[in-house]
């Protein structure tokens, strides 16, 4: 029941993107988004289109998954999509009651559309074939170099790492929670407002003492571990670029400059 | 006949790219009034199998029949099922939230729709049965030992009233004495209600001593369905899917081997001291 529910998203594969280095993947991201609205030409379209279609073959993830993630922003694709139609100025195609639709304001919103599905596309592979952990240690390495104006980057990293793994635990403890009551007659789903929220009250309240007790167990783990902050401490399995990551690297920067170079060809 | 289970199949995290077969048609049919142990490994699919039985997980193939009733049908009702098949969860003390023992223990009934006289009564039956001394019921059950917590959780299950009595590990985390309180009070409750009771264990040694037939789980499918007796004359094979058979199991083997004359289906060491002596006095 709750275990639908899946954040970070990780669809396990053998794949070259699930191997490479994490920091590869932040920045291929952000080259294809910063690709991506480089110019409003059939070029930097046929370019994004021709780079996601290949990074998803590659992948192994199945492209069911990905049109999925897709579900959550239809409503945001409506609204940005009737905004562009009917508040673009330009040659009349049809008329509903006052409201204009032009042509100007279709082509826009066609494109418009197609900038923001291919950014959740996009974003979301990274999470697919990134494991939260690998994604917080590289956002750990990436921003660095933040650390010289003081920002606390390791503990924002491990603050980050932790709640994301107490999400899949929290929730394994609510569904498990909630089948135990429900075994005691609970009935979460029936009945009107204030009845449903009365019946939330056997599930909050051992949730709440467990998310406490666990809370306490890390934090006493921690401390028996020495763990200090981030000052001089290493890692079991640092990142370490391979020569794949390199050549991902010049492929983004081919791509980035390709796209650049040609958004006026066509 | 009270439960029949007929080839259930349930996979876990369909569609999520962690697909596991977690149970691979299994069947098998439960008397009213029998105690029944359920063993087998971590991950052999026990939890999932007796939470199928009060519904509350559904099975992607197969039916289950509860006193001759499918419960699949679209008007039968699962939260009726719920009463009559009680199921106490593992570590079943991280459940409880009330400010009192007893008002912990009356949720259960409360939600049946009984009138408040019935539900105390129901309250106290089952706190009794479980052998939790009475000037524990008006404290905070978050108070309370590990043994003493699990009892309270296992009484608010028992003060439904269920027909079938479903434990899940009821003895994880305990101590050794914790333990045999536990499962003797189980044994003396089944005595005295004559509840069907299934068992889940891992443990051979923990439950070869109460249950009269076994089911052993291994990899979501049905290995054995035999008495107690029968099932440890398997004992090399349980070895190989990690279930150890009782520690007498093996001294009383061994001993034939020597070429003992003594019953290698012996259970307890009781037992198994009975049959030395036969021998010895041949």
């Amino acid at each position: 029941m709750l275990r639908d529910i899946t954040l970070g998203q990780y669809y396990p594969a053998n794949s070259i993107l699930h191997k490479l280095d994490p920091r590869v993947k932040l920045a291929g991201t952000v080259i294809f988004i910063i690709a991506l609205f480089a110019g409003r030409t059939p070029f930097v379209y046929l370019m994004a289109t021709a780079f996601l279609i290949s990074v998803i073959k590659l992948s192994k993830v199945p492209f069911k998954f990905i049109v999925r993630g897709l579900k959550t922003i239809v409503i945001l694709l409506i609204i940005t999509s009737m905004f562009n139609v009917f508040m673009t100025d330009g040659q009349v195609v049809f008329k509903i009651w006052k409201l204009k639709a032009t042509k100007e304001g279709l082509i826009l919103a066609f494109y418009m559309s197609i900038r923001l599905i291919y950014f959740i596309m996009g974003s979301s592979l990274m999470t697919f074939t990134t494991t939260p952990n690998n994604l917080t240690d590289g956002l750990e390495k990436a921003l660095g170099f933040l650390k010289i104006i003081k920002v606390p980057v390791h503990e924002i990293a491990m603050m980050m790492s932790i709640a994301l793994r107490f999400i899949p635990i929290l929730v394994e403890e609510t569904d498990k929670i909630m089948k135990a009551q429900m075994a005691r007659g609970a009935d979460f789903e029936n009945g009107n407002l204030v009845k449903r929220v009365k019946s939330m009250v056997p599930l909050l309240v051992p949730l709440l003492i467990s998310a406490v007790r666990r809370a306490n167990d890390l934090a006493n783990a921690m401390e028996a571990r020495c763990y200090i902050g981030g000052k001089g401490r290493t890692k079991m399995k640092p990142l370490k670029y391979h020569s794949r990551d390199y050549i991902a690297y010049l492929i983004l920067i081919i791509y980035l400059v390709a796209v650049y170079a040609g958004k006026n060809l066509i | 006949m009270s439960i029949i289970v007929d080839k259930i199949s349930y996979v876990y995290g369909a569609g999520s790219g962690y697909e596991k077969l977690a149970l691979d048609g299994i069947s098998f049919a439960i008397e009213r009034g029998e105690f029944i142990g359920l063993i087998g490994h971590t991950g052999s699919g026990k939890s999932t199998l007796i939470q199928h039985l009060n519904g509350l997980i559904k099975a992607d193939k197969g039916s289950i029949y509860y006193n001759g009733q499918d419960i699949y049908d679209k008007d039968y009702s699962l939260p009726k099922l719920r009463t009559k098949v009680g199921l106490v969860f593992q570590y079943p003390e991280y459940q409880l939230f009330e400010e009192t023992v007893f008002k912990d223990v009356c949720y259960g009934p409360s939600n049946l729709g009984l009138s408040q006289k019935e539900i105390e009564l129901r309250a106290f039956e089952a706190l009794r049965l479980v052998g939790l001394p009475n000037e524990l019921y008006y404290q905070s059950p978050f108070e309370l030992s590990g043994g003493q917590k699990r009892r309270v959780a296992i009484a608010s299950v028992l003060a439904m009233k269920p027909e079938v009595l479903i434990l899940d590990e009821p003895t994880a985390g305990l101590d050794p004495k914790g333990r045999d309180d536990i499962l003797d009070q189980i044994k003396k409750m089944h005595e005295e209600t004559n509840m069907t009771i299934i068992l889940v264990s891992h443990s051979m040694e923990d439950i070869a001593k109460y249950v009269s037939r076994i089911l052993v789980m291994n990899k979501g499918k049905l290995m054995y369905d035999d008495s107690t007796r029968n099932i440890f004359t398997h004992y090399k094979e349980l070895e190989e899917i990690n279930l150890a058979a009782p520690q007498i199991t093996y001294v009383m083997n061994e001993l034939k081997k020597c070429g003992m004359p003594v019953d290698t289906a012996a259970m307890t060491v009781e037992e198994a001291k009975e049959s030395i002596l036969k021998a010895l006095r041949k």
